[in-house]
Parts: C-alpha cells; sequence; structure tokens
C-alpha cells in the first residue's frame, strides 16, 4: 500500500493540474454551448453543443488571415533577432575594435529601456514616416533584441578560442569561422533567444494596440480584444475566439516543449 | 590606416550593423525623442510646447499618480508571494521520480505560453460575477460571491490571480532548475547530521535556492511594474479607476487625453522607480543571496 505521503504528494499534484487545466476545459466548453444557456450558469454537460460562436467570430474577424499574421510576424522576428544577434554576439567576442566597451555598453542601455517608454515616440515615429498600420511598422521594434545579443555574446565568450585560431591557421576568415564553427556551437543559446523571440512577439499586445487599425493587419492577442468590445457579453464568441488563439501555440508548445522549458531554465542559472 | 585596419574595421560594421541599425532607429531615437517630449506639452496633433519639467512637478504632486502607483505596488504585493510560494511548491512536488511528471511539468506550464490577452478574457469569464465558474463554485461551498472586476475591492485582486495563475509554471521552471543543481550529497550530508525534511528545507534548500528566488524576484517586479495588458483587458482600470496602473495611465494620458507629454514623463518616472528598485535588489543580494 502507497504511504500517505505518496498519496497526499498525488493529490496535490492532481489539484495543482486540475487548478492549471480547468480553465482551458472551460473556456472549450463555454465555446461550444448555445448562448442563451450560459447565463444559467456553469453546467458541466453540454446540452445541444454547438460550433455557432465559431462561425460568429469567423464572420466579426478575419481570424484565419489574423492567426496567420501572429504566426508569420512571430516567426520573422525570430529570425532577425537570431541573425542579428548572433552577428552581434561574434563581432563583441571575437573582433577587436576601439570603442568596444563604450558601443556594448550603449546595447545594454537599451536593454533596460521597457516597451512603455518607447511607445509614444515611436509611435509617432512611426506615423512621420507614414508606416502606422503596417506590417513594417509591427515587426520593427523587434529587429533586433539587446537581450538576444547579450545571451549570445555570452555563449561566444565561453568557446575556447582555440577552435578559431585553428581555424584562422587553416586559412578560414571570419565569416567561416562564424557560419561553420561559431553557430553550430552555442545552439542551445539560439535556442534560449529564439523561444524568448517568439513568444515575445506572439503575446505582444501594447505595440500592436498602439500601432494597427486594420482588422486585416491585427495580431491574435489584439484581434481578440477588439471582440470584447464588440460582444460585452457574448461569452461564447470571445471564448471560441480565445480556443483560436491557443490552438496554434499550443501545437508549437507540444512539439517543441523540452526546448522551451530548457530555454526557460537556462535563463535562471547563473 | 594599414589595409589590415581597414578590412577588420570592415568586419566590425558587417558584424554590428545589422544589429546597431535597428537598435538606433527603434530602440536609441525613441528613446531621446521620449525625453524631449516629456518637457513639452503636446496633444500628437498640434506643434509641441516647452513646458521645461513642469509635466514632472505636475505629475508628482498629482493624486492620480500617487494612486495608479498605490495600484500597481497592490499588484506587485498580491502577485509576487502567489506567485513565488506556488512555482516553489510546484517544483519542489516535482522535484521526484514520479510517474507522469513530463505531462505534469507540460500541464502547469501551458498558461505561460498562453497569450496575456486570452489568459485575462478567460479569468474575466471565470470571474464573471453571476455566470462563472469560481462564483458558482464558492455558492455551492457556500462562501460569499465577490463582485471581482465589478466592484472597486476585488478588480485588482482578480488581475492578481489572473496573473499569478499564469506565470505559476515559469517560476516553477525557473525553481525546478534551481533543485537540481544542489548537489545531492549537501542534502545527505544534512541528514546523515539529524535533521528532519522541515530543517533540511529551510536550512539547506532555501539558502542554496537563493540565487533563483533572487532571479525570479528581480523578473517579477520589472514585469510587475509594467503590468499592462491584463488591466486594460479585465478591468480597463476600472471600475472607476480602482484598478488603474502606470502604464495604464500612460496609454490614456496619451491616447485619450492627448496628454503625451505628461505621458511620456510618467514613463520616465516609472523606468527610474523599477532602475531603484533593482538597483536596491542588487545591492542588497549580498546578505541573503549564496552563490554556492
Amino acid at each position: 500500500m502507497p504511504s500517505l505521503r505518496t498519496v497526499s504528494r498525488w493529490a496535490a499534484v492532481v489539484l495543482g493540474a486540475a487548478i492549471m487545466l480547468v480553465p482551458f476545459v472551460w473556456t472549450v466548453i463555454t465555446s461550444i454551448t448555445p448562448n442563451g444557456s450560459l447565463a444559467g450558469g456553469p453546467t458541466l454537460v453540454v446540452k445541444d453543443p454547438t460550433l455557432a460562436a465559431y462561425r460568429e467570430l469567423l464572420d466579426a474577424l478575419p481570424m484565419w488571415r489574423i492567426a496567420l499574421n501572429s504566426l508569420w510576424i512571430a516567426a520573422a522576428s525570430t529570425l532577425f533577432q537570431l541573425v542579428t544577434g548572433s552577428m552581434a554576439a561574434y563581432g563583441f567576442a571575437r573582433l577587436a575594435f576601439r570603442g568596444k566597451g563604450l558601443v556594448f555598453g550603449l546595447y545594454l542601455a537599451t536593454l533596460m529601456v521597457p516597451m512603455q517608454v518607447l511607445v509614444v515616440p515611436l509611435f509617432i515615429e512611426m506615423k512621420t514616416l507614414n508606416l502606422q498600420d503596417t506590417y513594417l511598422s509591427l515587426l520593427a521594434p523587434s529587429i533586433a533584441s539587446a537581450f538576444g545579443v547579450f545571451l549570445l555574446r555570452q555563449a561566444v565568450e565561453s568557446l575556447p578560442r582555440d577552435l578559431d585560431e585553428a581555424a584562422t591557421i587553416d586559412g578560414a576568415g571570419h565569416l567561416r569561422i562564424f557560419t561553420t564553427i561559431v553557430l553550430p556551437l552555442i545552439r542551445p543559446a539560439l535556442a534560449t533567444v529564439a523561444v524568448f523571440a517568439f513568444m515575445g512577439s506572439w503575446n505582444s499586445f501594447l505595440w500592436p494596440l498602439v500601432v494597427i487599425r486594420s482588422p486585416e493587419l491585427m495580431t491574435l492577442p489584439l484581434g481578440l480584444s477588439t471582440l470584447q468590445g464588440q460582444f460585452t457579453t457574448d461569452w461564447d464568441v470571445v471564448m471560441a475566439g480565445s480556443v483560436f488563439s491557443i490552438l496554434p501555440i499550443a501545437v508549437v508548445y507540444l512539439v517543441a516543449q523540452r526546448h522551451i522549458i530548457a530555454g526557460i531554465a537556462h535563463t535562471g542559472i547563473k | 590606416m594599414s589595409r589590415r585596419g581597414w578590412r577588420n574595421r570592415g568586419w566590425v560594421l558587417f558584424f554590428l550593423l545589422p544589429s546597431a541599425i535597428p537598435l538606433v532607429l527603434f530602440t536609441a531615437v525613441p528613446m531621446v525623442s521620449s525625453a524631449w517630449v516629456s518637457l513639452n506639452r503636446w496633444n500628437l496633433i498640434s506643434p509641441m510646447q516647452w513646458v521645461g519639467v513642469d509635466n514632472y512637478t505636475h505629475l508628482l504632486s498629482d493624486p492620480a499618480t500617487r494612486d495608479v502607483f498605490a495600484h500597481t505596488l497592490v499588484y506587485c504585493a498580491g502577485y509576487l508571494p502567489l506567485v513565488f510560494a506556488g512555482g516553489l511548491g510546484l517544483a519542489l512536488l516535482l522535484n521526484q521520480r514520479m510517474p507522469g511528471r513530463a505531462f505534469f511539468r507540460a500541464a502547469y506550464f501551458l498558461p505561460v505560453v498562453t497569450s496575456w490577452v486570452v489568459v485575462a478574457l478567460v479569468w474575466k469569464w471565470l470571474l464573471n460575477p453571476s455566470s462563472g465558474l469560481v462564483n458558482s463554485l464558492l455558492g455551492a461551498l457556500g462562501a460569499p460571491q465577490p463582485g471581482w472586476w465589478t466592484d472597486p475591492a476585488w478588480a485588482l485582486p482578480a488581475v492578481i490571480l489572473a496573473s499569478a495563475w499564469k506565470d505559476l509554471g515559469f517560476v516553477m521552471v525557473i525553481m525546478l532548475a534551481g533543485l537540481q543543481a544542489i548537489p545531492q550529497d549537501v542534502l545527505e550530508a544534512a541528514r546523515t547530521d539529524g535533521a528532519g525534511a522541515w530543517q533540511r528545507f529551510w536550512r539547506v534548500t532555501l539558502p542554496l535556492l537563493s540565487p533563483s528566488t533572487f532571479f525570479v524576484v528581480v523578473i517579477s517586479l520589472i514585469n510587475g511594474f509594467q503590468v499592462f495588458d491584463q488591466v486594460y483587458v479585465m478591468t480597463g482600470g476600472g471600475p472607476s479607476g480602482s484598478s488603474q496602473v502606470v502604464v495604464g495611465q500612460i496609454y490614456d494620458l496619451t491616447f485619450r487625453y492627448g496628454r503625451a507629454g505628461e505621458a511620456s514623463a510618467l514613463s520616465w518616472i516609472l523606468f527610474a522607480v523599477i532602475l531603484l528598485i533593482t538597483a536596491v535588489q542588487v545591492r542588497g543580494q549580498r546578505r541573503w543571496v549564496h552563490y554556492a
């Protein structure tokens, strides 16, 4: 017979999972419950389940396009940050130049400025450049991230220099060393940066809220938030929208779960 | 300059410009112009009007500023202990071999990858005062049913609850990594010395976890002071301003009241506060953070 300790541990673990998962289950249940029967309070068994809320959702907003926007913008900003970040990391870790410390310090300074400080002038900048309400404006602030540069520089610094010295003797230039030696060796750090870049873009709300107006340029968080204004009480539609936005990221998460969790754990360890 | 020197300079530009150009354009330039805007009166449309530090002095004496900072502090004070205790608890539970461990870890982490807007909407519905799941459960138990986001006294707690739920998994993963870095022989030595489970936790595990704890506290407070998405979606700062936070105020000042100068000034005050709090923690860490 299992000991009392084992049983209580299991009870706690299961209770924890219930607290974390029930809201998701509830979201799905609500989304297929006929709108009229929601006001009566929760029931576990859905009478006459319906997809009406999903149809209403697709009528209200170009949801497929919005989901696609979220996906490609997150993918693009991840790619940009990996390329710009790893190149800068190599520059800081392996090239000697005057004022390097100062330049790196300036990079770090941008890391400390929160989005909230930037949002007003960035909006004005986009307006002046006539870029507001475009994909470019959505993408612009996440092309390069000082956080990525910082993390990747640490990774490059920790590689033994003998490797690139040997390659230099063999006649390899910076570009060859960077692409064939450094990049493959810093893959774990690249994965961490990728996770943060993707999640950062996927979840980003304040900036899209400020700069995007057209429904066909919206990302999922922004599209969803407008739903609330239009359907203050239509919780079935809002929950259908939530299911719609959770599904793509849940798939990404299930596929890359190990890397995502490792990537996050990696940042906490000194 | 020698040919070699020029070539080296070329490489430096090649590797740094792809990140330097966007950082200058989309971070440094806005940063400088934000500082400039904060010294002017401006409604985003008519020309700016120089007012010096008036925006700052006005904000510092404005009761509304005090309120939004107070609400933000209350948010942090509620959120931090909840995520920390919860996340540490989950990490301790999962830090042992058990069947289904990978599943539970994945389940606890799922809210972390869900966007804030979704979490806020889902919790707004769960905490719906009349037909939400939480109040129905409370009602079935005979407990009082708060008005949550419709009640000035409960709006912030509702936001805190949703936020802690989302971030528990994040804290758990950090603490789990910290727990796994604790050498087993140290705990073993404590056990042979006769320390009980309780004592081992308080005297060995917790002090050795302090670097992870430090990381969680610093990050949570930085994020906590910047809280916006979930407040905007769940309460819009209401009812009657009872849950308005600093960033919400920056947003409203700019886009609702056309007071961009004050908004920029407020964002710099917020930045200064975050910087100060972080600096104090980094200085204070010597007293309680033990690096192995």
